[in-house]
């Protein structure tokens, strides 16, 4: 196996009774990623990753980080750091104590790298306050320290921002962006996608537990190609023109109440606003728009069309590897 | 990175249990216990006749130590015992700091070895409180006189004072069975409170089992009837037999559940937090 790569998943699986958490999952992080895994809430983000730290046993396939087992031994998690969910600390021992017990740990006696983990996360000042005394941004940057103690190679953050005010959730993407700056693998597992746009280069969306779509996030865009947004001045009118329009697929109601729509090429574009003329319609707005992360994450985790959007984005991202 | 050694865990460990508030209440009770005990002997003529060592503690202070042993017995030392014991992982499983350590440089078998460890030092220490609290208190209420044995020879105190300490030393055997225990459920259960008053409801069980009708042939393998086995030493000539049965049938209680708990805490997933 190779020892490179930092993790390498195969046919993962989870089972717990009849549901599937995780099912037949296939992921490649390769170094210096920063990787975005994303999925809604439920989809089997964390559960995969904390099969990743070795937390939870697959019941199927295997997982690799840096080459090892971390189901073997925790040695497996060399250079690895990390949380699933909050990050959780004893909240009756200061932030200082718990760092120095996480370092004791990983076998180190590291007073100085405590104080040095604990400048990075902006942390010092209040390093001999009790956690349980912590608001919820500080035990996320605690968490972020206690990985850095690690001085990982490969950082695994599950939500780091969710809870997080403006400014922390700021701080926070500006802390891992720094990280990953400085040449460390990151897997982000996020449901916030501008946190995802704004980090991440590679991504990998999971809906009921299967994996949708790996690959890069400027592919993914162009995969995704363009869509229209329609407004009309009968709306309902012109969704059954749309349905029954050539070239046109995946008809959908955008967020503010307007179409839209997937056109084959332009000429169907072209015959739809003939034929929603010809049905007595003015057309209030018909305008291209690239899809945005959001479009496509909801593309694809949602509703009964997301097996149809994950289709047609396998599809695009042939033509865009054809044309390649 | 290096893996840390087991001593390492152990000492973090007991800094966290230094640092809890249930230590301090069952350390708490391990002392004010004998206090309130040996308070009631100075303002109460007599004792309790019905039991060993009872009608002596207007006598001699070091009867009282004995007598705590046999009523801490029924519940007061396996709930002491299991405050901690119960707790020690489930509440690592509650916090969801169980993650945390778990994704560090150190396996799961020391994590539970070094658990186990301090749960066995918390209870050897609240029994030597408890010994210490009700010797000295004993000894300021009834004098430091000799004890009569259970076959009626008069003990000089001196030697008395040390049958006294290998007694509680004797009594550990159990207690360190009771300890294992709740570290099972603590580990089975995850949760504190399960953990703790399924222990002691084990402890009471063992008790009523032994008034029940057509079961007495289990009473000598009972955990309960090994709190006891320390009066064996309080006889003229000392009697082994109960300490030795003591010793095999503590292990047989203790060592099973110590082992299941370590295969569930190696095997389990770790979902909470």
């Amino acid at each position: 196996m190779d020892q490179s790569i930092p993790v390498s998943v195969r046919g993962l699986t989870k089972q717990y009774g009849e549901i599937r958490a995780v099912d037949d999952v296939d992921l490649t992080v390769e170094a210096g990623d920063v990787f975005g895994y994303l999925g809604p809430n439920g989809a089997g983000k964390t559960t995969s990753m904390r099969m990743m730290l070795g937390l939870i046993r697959p019941t199927a396939g295997s997982v690799r980080v840096f080459g090892r087992d971390p189901q073997q031994s925790v040695s497996a998690l060399e250079g690895v750091a990390g949380f699933v969910e909050a990050p959780r600390f004893y909240p009756y021992l200061d932030g200082r104590t718990n760092l120095r017990l996480l370092a004791s740990l990983d076998g180190r006696d590291a007073r100085s790298l405590v104080e040095e983990v604990l400048e990075v996360v902006e942390l010092r000042d209040r390093g001999r306050d009790k956690v349980g005394g912590y608001s919820h941004g500080m035990r996320q940057r605690l968490g972020i320290a206690a990985a850095l103690l690690r001085q990982p190679k490969l950082l695994m953050l599950d939500e780091p921002a969710t809870g997080l005010d403006p400014a922390g959730m700021r701080d926070m993407r500006k802390l891992v962006r720094r990280l990953a700056d400085d040449g460390m693998t990151v897997i982000l597992s996020s449901h916030l996608m501008a946190e995802v746009e704004e980090l991440c280069d590679r991504v990998a969306i999971i809906r009921t537990g299967k994996i949708v779509y790996e690959g890069r996030l400027d592919e993914l865009r162009r995969a995704a190609g363009l869509s229209y947004t329609l407004r009309t001045t009968d709306d309902p009118k012109a969704r059954s023109v749309l349905g029954s329009a050539a070239g046109i697929e995946a008809a959908a109601d955008g967020p503010q109440g307007e179409l839209r729509f997937h056109p084959e090429d332009e000429s169907a574009v072209a015959g739809l606003s003939s034929a929603l003329v010809e049905s007595g319609m003015g057309i209030v707005e018909l305008s291209p728009r690239s899809a945005s992360l959001e479009d496509l994450f909801f593309d694809l985790t949602e509703g009964a069309d997301a097996e149809a959007s994950a289709a047609r984005l396998d599809k695009g991202i042939e033509a865009v590897e054809g044309g390649q | 990175m290096k893996r840390p050694s087991t001593l390492a865990v152990y000492r973090w460990e007991i800094r966290k249990l230094r640092s809890q508030k249930r230590t301090y209440l069952g350390l708490g009770a391990a002392v004010v216990v004998p206090l309130i005990f040996s308070t009631a002997v100075a303002l109460q003529p007599g004792g309790p006749e019905d039991v060993p060592f009872g009608r002596y503690i207007q006598d001699t202070g070091l009867a009282i130590p004995l007598v705590m042993l046999l009523f801490g017995s029924i519940w007061l030392f396996p709930l002491i015992t299991a405050l901690v014991s119960g707790d020690i992982v489930a509440a690592e499983d509650q916090n969801g700091t169980l993650k945390t350590i778990l994704t560090r440089s150190v396996e799961r078998s020391q994590i539970y070895t070094a658990k186990a460890l301090a749960a066995f030092s918390y209870a050897i220490l609240a029994i030597v409180l408890t010994g210490a609290t009700a010797v000295t208190s004993g000894i300021i209420v009834s004098g430091f006189n000799p004890v009569t044995s259970l076959s009626g020879q008069l003990i000089q105190p001196g030697e008395a004072l040390g049958l006294v300490a290998v007694s509680h030393a004797v009594y550990l055997m159990p207690i360190l069975a009771v300890a294992s225990f709740a570290l099972l459920l603590s580990t089975v259960t995850r949760n504190s409170a399960a953990a703790v008053v399924g222990t002691l409801m084990f402890s009471l069980l063992l008790q009523l089992i032994t008034i029940v009708p057509g079961l007495e042939g289990l009473k000598p393998y009972l955990l309960s009837t090994q709190f006891n086995a320390w009066q064996g030493l309080l006889r003229s000539p000392a009697d082994w037999d109960p300490i030795i049965r003591a010793s095999w049938v503590c292990a047989l209680y203790a060592i099973p559940s110590l082992l299941v708990g370590l295969t569930v805490f190696i095997r389990r997933d770790v979902t909470g937090g």
